[in-house]
């Protein structure tokens, strides 16, 4: 099957990237009958050496990339304008695309993110509301497999209960809620992408703890499950199959076809009558803009300039310490409670931002025994007293879009295709800056108060980035402002969607992926309307 | 504090071994697997194994011997190219015995093991499977039989997690309290 790279002779719809985003609209116009390809550039990777594959990730002697084999040539990057990006680190090439590696946590966006500009003034309202999305929401959840509960005053409205039970809190959730209750701070469960029990034909979590970055069970969600659905309705999915360049009709109307390059170092050439592009935040702008024409010099879909212009991510803030008493740490890899009680206070000056109560502070005892100098009775010790009381607490916040941050080519570095490397021009703004502050003084509040001697921050000085890669293709009425409209269709060109996180007006600060996945349900019924 | 066959199993399981060939494939000793020509014999190996794995794990340990033996054999039929790497790495370590001390490895008492595997400098070595021999010692012998222990109920629970990363413990013991 993934022998065979030459293109399907009659395809409808061409769909490039195989991570949510693409698996997804595959998966839907599939099973609407429609003969769609796929376009991979990562591998196909066997589920059968996920233990190894977590063995890599937990083992010293292999590097953070090795565990998805990102890096090289392949993945080349180039970052600037103030703080370095591990673009890396940030996404995995492959079929299932980053969700491989991902974390799984699922929230939808607020009402606010929708309108931020009108209630605060600052950044852009999106074309579309809270309510226009609140449907694919649903579908989104109950594609995924979302384990959530109703106790989230501050969430937006459902009215349909999660797919699963949510996951329930963690020992250590237990001791911050006395310190939270003191001080009126409401905390709740997490939506996780993340069977609580079996759910469409996958196991429940049988609690590995190295979620991030690979569940050996196939408990967490990852995208190669909506491949597998895709290719049973009939759709091909063409793994190592880089897509090189987009190429359009003689009047510059609509998209004919995307090149692709193979492992045996030919270039074919897919034609179709659609093309979804579901690369990603980051490779999106870059496709477009390595396939500039006479006609569209400044890149595919970028009249208004905008192509790879406002990228966003979330920021982490951190703050940890230890206990005098064990707090039962490292057992999941997944956190079970978060404070969303200021989520909505987003305005002028600080953002919005969530807090999180970690499961997974301090060092896993595996981890320590195997990187130290010490064997025998001395390394017992030391894990004994490494392991045992540590806590911490995360958050994640909102940037806001603004056009330096931006995603262009760097043609001074090329990949193994001789394609110019994409270039992340990245800083900070004061806003977010502020947004950061905020984040660590409640933080403190929370650990002063639960007695913890607080040993490490993360802040403005030294966040980074939660590897959410929004903006790029921002959705917009005019032309002049945006790449696509409400429908996730380019402005420019009249058969070619993007449903990604590219096309996020603002960034909210909710982890990005179950809005993806439900842009990508509604693209598949837009393009779906357009055939 | 006893390690049993199950711990083993248990270890194997994290790794996917047991997953794989379930548990009454498995091989329960080295001697049941093939020759690979080199100059150890099976017996020597496991001998090799335990005699380090008394230096790494802590004294309180008993049942050494049968649980390395059940999770190495176990690993060995699971990977390619993963026994043979290991026992290059005890080949090595028992050659350096010779031409450092004139002694085999496994004549030299407790105190001497520990002091050859130092000087080799195996405790300060980054482990990497490509790497020096120490580096490769670390990474296939000594971080092999750590990673086996510390992954397992019974290893985690010296430490004071049942649960341990690596480990497919469920989804209960991270909401239990200290006991
Ligand atoms: C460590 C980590 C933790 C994360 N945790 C969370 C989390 O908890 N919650 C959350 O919501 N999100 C999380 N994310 C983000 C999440 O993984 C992404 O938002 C999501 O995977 C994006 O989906 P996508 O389909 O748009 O892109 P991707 O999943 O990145 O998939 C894009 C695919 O397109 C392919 N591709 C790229 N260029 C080309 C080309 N030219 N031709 C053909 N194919 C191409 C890539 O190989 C890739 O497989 C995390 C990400 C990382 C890295
Ligand atoms: S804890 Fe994480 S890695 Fe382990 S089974 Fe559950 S989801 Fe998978």
């Amino acid at each position: 099957m993934s022998g065979d790279r030459t293109p399907s002779d009659r395809a409808d719809v061409c769909v490039v990237g195989a991570g949510p985003a693409g698996a997804l609209v595959a998966h839907q116009l599939g099973k609407r009958g429609y003969d769609v390809v796929v376009l991979e550039a990562g591998e196909r990777f066997d589920p059968a050496d996920r233990e190894e594959r977590m063995e890599r990730s937990i083992r010293p002697g292999h590097g953070p990339l090795d565990v998805w084999e990102m890096g090289g040539d392949r993945d080349a990057y180039s970052s600037s304008g103030g703080i370095e990006y591990p673009l890396n680190s940030a996404r995995v090439k492959g079929v299932g695309g980053s969700t491989l590696h991902w974390q799984g946590m699922v929230m939808r966006l607020h009402e606010i993110d929708f309108e931020l500009a009108s209630r605060t003034g600052v950044g852009d309202d999106w074309p579309i509301a809270y309510d226009d999305l609140r449907p694919y929401y649903a579908a989104a959840e109950s594609e995924l497999g979302v384990a959530g509960a109703a106790d989230n005053p501050f969430a937006p409205p459902r009215e349909e209960p999660f797919p699963m039970p949510a996951f329930r809190p963690s020992y250590s959730d237990s001791l911050f809620a006395e310190a939270c209750d003191d001080l009126g701070i409401a905390m709740h469960s997490v939506p996780n992408a993340r069977n609580s029990e079996p759910y469409d034909d996958r196991g429940e979590c049988v609690g590995f703890g190295t979620c991030k970055p690979v569940c050996p069970s196939g408990a967490k969600y990852s995208a190669d499950v909506h491949v597998r659905k895709a290719e049973n309705e009939g759709v091909r999915v063409v793994d190592r199959a880089p897509v090189q360049r987009l190429v359009h009709d003689a009047a510059g109307d609509s998209v004919e076809s995307a090149v692709y390059a193979t492992p045996d170092g030919r270039e074919h050439t897919q034609e179709a009558r659609a093309f979804v592009l579901a690369a990603g935040g980051v490779e999106i702008p870059r496709l477009l803009l390595l396939s500039a024409s006479e006609r569209y010099p400044d890149g595919l879909a970028n009249s208004s300039g905008l192509v790879g212009r406002c990228f966003m991510d979330h920021l982490f803030a951190g703050m940890g310490g230890t206990l005098d008493e064990p707090t039962r740490q490292n057992h999941v890899g997944f956190i079970t409670s978060e404070s969303h009680q200021f989520y909505d206070e987003a305005d002028e000056d600080v953002g919005p931002f969530k807090l999180e109560f970690l499961n997974y502070a301090g060092p896993s005892p595996v981890e320590m025994a195997l990187s130290g100098d010490e064997w025998g009775d001395d390394l017992l010790d030391t894990l004994r007293d490494g392991y045992g009381g540590h806590v911490a607490m995360g958050a994640l916040a909102g940037q806001r879009p603004r056009e330096r941050n931006r995603v262009t080519l760097d043609p001074s570095v090329t990949d193994d295709h001789g394609n110019p490397v994409p270039e992340i021009q990245w800083s900070l703004d004061d806003r977010t800056r502020n947004t950061l502050r905020r984040a660590n003084e409640i933080q403190r509040d929370v650990l002063t108060e639960l007695g913890v001697d607080i040993e490490w921050s993360v802040g403005p000085e030294n966040t980074g980035p939660a590897f959410h890669h929004m903006g790029t293709t921002r959705m917009g009425t005019d032309p002049a402002e945006s790449v696509v409209n409400p429908e996730l269709r380019t402005h420019d060109l009249g058969n070619l969607w993007v449903p990604s996180s590219s096309v996020f007006v603002t960034s909210g600060a909710m982890n990005p992926t179950l809005t993806i996945a439900a842009l990508a349900l509604k693209a598949a019924d837009h393009v779906d309307e357009a055939l | 504090m006893e390690l049993t066959r199950r711990d083993a199993l248990a270890a194997l399981g994290s790794g996917g071994v047991v997953a794989g060939v379930g548990v009454a494939g498995l091989h329960r000793s080295l001697s049941e697997l093939p020759d690979d020509g080199r100059d150890l014999t099976p017996e020597r190996e496991r001998d090799l194994l335990v005699a380090v794995a008394r230096i790494v794990y802590p004294s309180e340990l008993d049942g050494v011997s049968e649980f390395v033996e059940t999770y190495v054999a176990g690993r060995a039929a699971d990977r390619d190219g993963y026994r043979e790497s290991v026992r290059a790495a005890l080949v090595t370590l028992d050659e350096r015995a010779r031409t450092w001390r004139d002694a085999e490895f496994l004549s030299l008492d407790g105190a001497e093991r520990e002091a050859h595997l130092r000087e080799l400098g195996v405790d300060a070595a980054d482990p990497d499977p490509t790497g020096t021999d120490a580096e490769r010692i670390r990474y296939f012998v000594v971080n092999e039989l750590l990673y086996a222990l510390y992954t397992s109920p019974t290893g985690g629970e010296l430490v004071g997690i049942e649960n341990p990363q690596g480990h497919p413990g469920g989804t209960d013991t991270y909401r239990r309290g200290p006991r």
